[in-house]
């Protein structure tokens, strides 16, 4: 059974049908990225898995249950965690204090604790804060160290995104939804932030959703290739076979001149 | 840098100043005080404030970041003069106008009294030349004092405001050398005021101290801010804030204790507005009504009057129960407003502040809350061995008042720094991305309209038994206002900063029923805070103590740290290629 199985999703914005009936599904370990010409709907597709957009119609079938209709908290909680494409930090937070908050769903303490600092309450302070450096230490010195006690908005902006992909693995998710996780990053960033995606699904057992323009990214990275347009799936499979796809093609670069001069 | 049109329109602007504050009767009702003995007036120094501002302004020149100001003192005072000159003339062209056409009726204000008291007593047409030649004086000196080397002007300064000081609140230095009456009658003229020669020695003591002690006080606090929550350093300045708020009240009289009351009703109303509004990002105008529910829940419950239900009960046994009602108060107006954000939800609260104030007043609910007439007879707080301690025995009740401050400042603490803090940090952050990081919205909204709820039910049960009497007049929309004033001017999310606050504003300035230390003020309280609100947001937005999340000091740049990476950093592939980014 797959981890995560879609069918039928509608989402429509007035006239516009930003998701028009998407399939879609996704495996336990598997890395999928899904691609697309600008408008086609990505973006769309990941706010409605992740709860933030209500769907018009379909289901949404996450480890056999529906999450449809959804709180977007619950569904991260679930175990569905996402970054944005215009990274979304909590500015004046700290930077271990960002992650912090992704354990948020995965505790438990409450008022009472609090006041009255319980022996559970301090227990539990301990532990966000090592499993949260844990999980900066993934990716390696750059957000470690004195950087733990910065403000998020005082870091560059290749930070700032691993930053975002360290806040949503801080909520353990099992299902990690990246939205154009190397957009404004220099070819070397790039390039290590490949490796990291493979590093979060080797090692740290996730399933992966990529959107992503940059194909180097997508050959490198995925298991499987999805494209949209204009909220339909127009292709799906291999990346060797879907980057032939003549319908994909079209999709990016419109059609061949000479179709137009019949 | 220096333009001559800069330097007018800075005189033009002290000229409008002083005219306004004038026209308004602020400057007659200020001389009626003495602060130096005979030779200065509140009145005065509030006159010829605004003309030496804004002439240290002309000579420091338009702000520009690229450069240093140059500091010349006979430059700066040429262009202070012509910021007094054109200031003091304009301000006479103004009480000219005043004195030739009679205008009280559409300004009660503008009278010969108001020309009187601007120009020393003098009238048309001597005293306007006088006022204006001062002003120019005044404006030099301002000039010029700017140009002086930094170790003079700091002396100046501190001399200056440690005289105003001692000046400014006589009452309590008064009040705390209450045991020694003789040093009082040595300080002090006979009607009020400094003595010059007095002023002169506290001056020159000032001054000498910080040249003595340049450096090490900031030094000292940097010490403390800097230390471990958990160091020694740190333990001991609470452990010294502690005892200091045991034996203080001890040493000052009745007036200052119940002034010190009145300031922490206010400080625990700022901590609980602080939860609701700095931490959690919830602008709530209508926070009085938790305020109400406080009193008119201890009011019903431990009055024995035939107003309201009269139970009687004892305070201590009230006050959970209190706690219960504000909290569902807190639910009540958290769960219809929770999927409203910023400008709406302010709006909303608004209106709940005022329901709870009419539905307090209306016919309907007089058999339980009084109507207009209020709850009478409350009884105090009852201590074993002591009896009831009410607002009648200040000295006693300010223990009171500190107890719950205290709670509340580790409640707030407590908080601050805990996994409901970071959610609440979060959602004032970012609250879409809150609720995708798995933080429920929901639940942390209610949970902190419950928690600044139930503080602020502390204040109003407090206040219950202070005052012994609760009026609807006493709960109306400009305390919430007042309260949020306090906590955006002392720093929004601030612990310290909201106490500061609350000192500054119901302390000095006086709150919306009781004067402060400076009783002039009180006619002018609004005045003032709303110049002092636009004062804050223009210069200072994070407030008098700002809290550490929102003005975190970056330790470098960038490219600093990533000259730090470059150095010991083992980075998984590359290297420093941030920099180029």
């Amino acid at each position: 059974m797959p981890l995560l199985e879609i069918n039928g999703l509608k989402k429509a914005f007035g006239g516009v049908k930003a998701l028009d009936g998407v399939d879609f599904h996704i495996n336990e370990n598997e890395i999928v990225s899904v691609i697309g010409p600008n408008g086609a709907g990505k973006t769309s597709f990941f706010n409605v898995i992740s709860g933030m957009f209500p769907l018009d119609e379909g289901e949404i079938v996450f480890d056999g249950d529906n999450l449809a209709h959804h709180q977007p908290n619950e569904i991260t909680r679930r175990g569905i965690a996402r970054t944005f494409q215009n990274v979304r930090l909590f500015p004046n937070l700290t930077v271990l204090e960002n992650v912090m908050v992704g354990q948020h769903c995965r505790t438990s303490a409450g008022m009472f604790g609090t006041i009255f600092q319980t022996k559970h309450q301090r227990a539990e302070e301990e532990m966000i804060s090592e499993k949260s450096k844990e999980i900066l230490s993934f990716f390696g010195t750059r957000l470690a160290g004195y950087r733990h006690d910065q403000s998020a908005d005082s870091l560059s902006y290749a930070n700032r995104r691993r930053l975002e992909i360290a806040r949503a693995l801080g909520t353990e998710p099992r299902l990690l939804l990246l939205d154009e996780p190397t957009a404004g990053m220099n070819p070397k960033e790039t390039i290590e932030l490949t490796g990291l995606i493979g590093k979060m699904r080797d090692e740290r057992g996730l399933t992966v959703i990529v959107i992503s323009h940059e194909m180097k990214v997508v050959e490198d990275v995925s298991d499987r290739v999805v494209v949209l347009d204009h909220g339909v799936k127009i292709a799906e499979g291999h990346y060797d076979d879907v980057s032939t796809n003549p319908d994909v093609i079209e999709a990016y670069l419109g059609r061949p001149a000479e179709k137009h001069n019949d | 840098m220096k333009s001559p049109a800069y330097t007018r329109r800075l005189g033009l602007i002290a000229g409008t100043v002083m005219s306004f504050t004038g026209a308004i009767g602020m400057i007659q009702t200020f001389n009626e005080r003495t602060l130096i003995n005979p030779y200065l007036r509140m009145g005065d120094l509030t006159l010829y404030m605004t003309p030496f501002v804004l002439a240290w302004l002309a000579a420091r020149g338009e702000p520009n970041p690229l450069h240093e100001p140059e500091r010349e003192p006979m430059a700066g005072a040429a262009q202070g003069a012509v910021v007094g000159l054109i200031a003091g003339a304009l301000t006479s062209v103004f009480l000219l106008v005043i004195n030739t056409f009679d205008l009280t009726e559409f300004f009660p204000n503008m009278r010969p009294a108001t020309i009187d008291a601007m120009t020393f007593d003098l009238g048309v047409p001597v005293g306007l030349v006088v006022l204006t030649a001062v002003s120019a004086f005044v404006g030099a000196a301002g000039g010029y004092i700017f140009g002086l080397p930094e170790h003079i002007r700091r002396g100046l300064g501190r001399a200056t405001g440690w005289v105003l000081a001692f000046a400014l609140f006589e009452v309590v230095v008064a009040d705390i050398l209450s045991f020694a009456d003789i040093i009082v009658d040595v300080i002090y003229g006979p009607r009020g005021g400094l003595q010059i020669w007095s002023a002169v020695i506290i001056g020159a003591l000032a001054w000498w101290l910080s040249a003595r002690y340049q450096g090490q006080v900031k030094e000292f606090s940097n010490r403390v801010r800097g230390a471990d929550a958990k160091s020694r350093l740190r333990r001991s300045m609470i452990a010294l804030g502690v005892f200091a708020a045991i034996v203080l009240p001890m040493l000052l009289g009745g007036i200052l204790n119940e002034l010190l009351v009145n300031v922490s009703i206010f400080i625990l109303m700022g901590l609980g507005l602080n939860i609701v509004v700095g931490y959690a990002g919830l602008l709530d105008l209508g926070y009085v009504a938790f305020f109400a529910v406080g009193a008119y829940g201890t009011a019903v419950l431990t009055s024995t009057s035939e107003a309201g239900i009269g139970l009687g009960l004892n305070w201590w046994l009230a006050l959970p129960i209190v706690l219960v009602m504000a909290s569902i108060a807190g639910l009540m107006v958290g769960t219809p407003v929770i999927r409203m954000r910023g400008d709406y939800l302010a709006i909303v609260t608004l209106g709940f502040g005022e329901i709870v104030r009419i539905l307090l007043l209306s016919d309907w609910l007089t058999p339980f809350f009084g109507g207009a007439q209020g709850i009478r007879r409350i009884p105090g707080i009852p201590v074993p061995f002591i009896g009831e301690v009410s607002g009648t025995d200040p000295q006693l009740f300010i223990y009171f008042m500190l107890l719950f401050v205290g709670l509340a400042v580790y409640i707030s603490y407590r908080a601050q720094n805990s996994r409901i803090g970071r959610s609440w940090a979060a959602m004032r952050e970012d609250e879409d991305v809150a609720e995708a990081t798995g933080i429920s919205t929901v639940q942390a909204k209610l949970l902190a309209f419950v928690a600044g709820a139930i503080v602020a039910s502390f204040a109003g049960a407090l206040f219950s038994a202070k005052v012994g009497t609760v009026f609807t007049n006493s709960f109306d929309v400009l305390v919430s206002i007042i309260i949020l004033v306090l906590v955006i001017v002392g720093g929004m999310g601030s612990i310290p900063g909201v106490m500061v606050g609350a000192l500054v504003l119901i302390g000095i300035l006086g709150g919306p029923k009781s004067p402060g230390l400076l009783q002039e003020f009180s006619e002018f309280k609004l005045l003032i805070y709303g110049g002092l609100l636009v004062f804050m947001m223009l210069t200072r937005p994070e407030g008098l103590i700002p809290s550490v999340r929102r003005s975190r000091e970056l330790h470098a740049d960038e490219l600093t740290q990533d000259a730090w990476l470059d150095k010991g950093g083992d980075f998984a592939r590359g290297d420093g290629e941030e920099v180029a980014t």
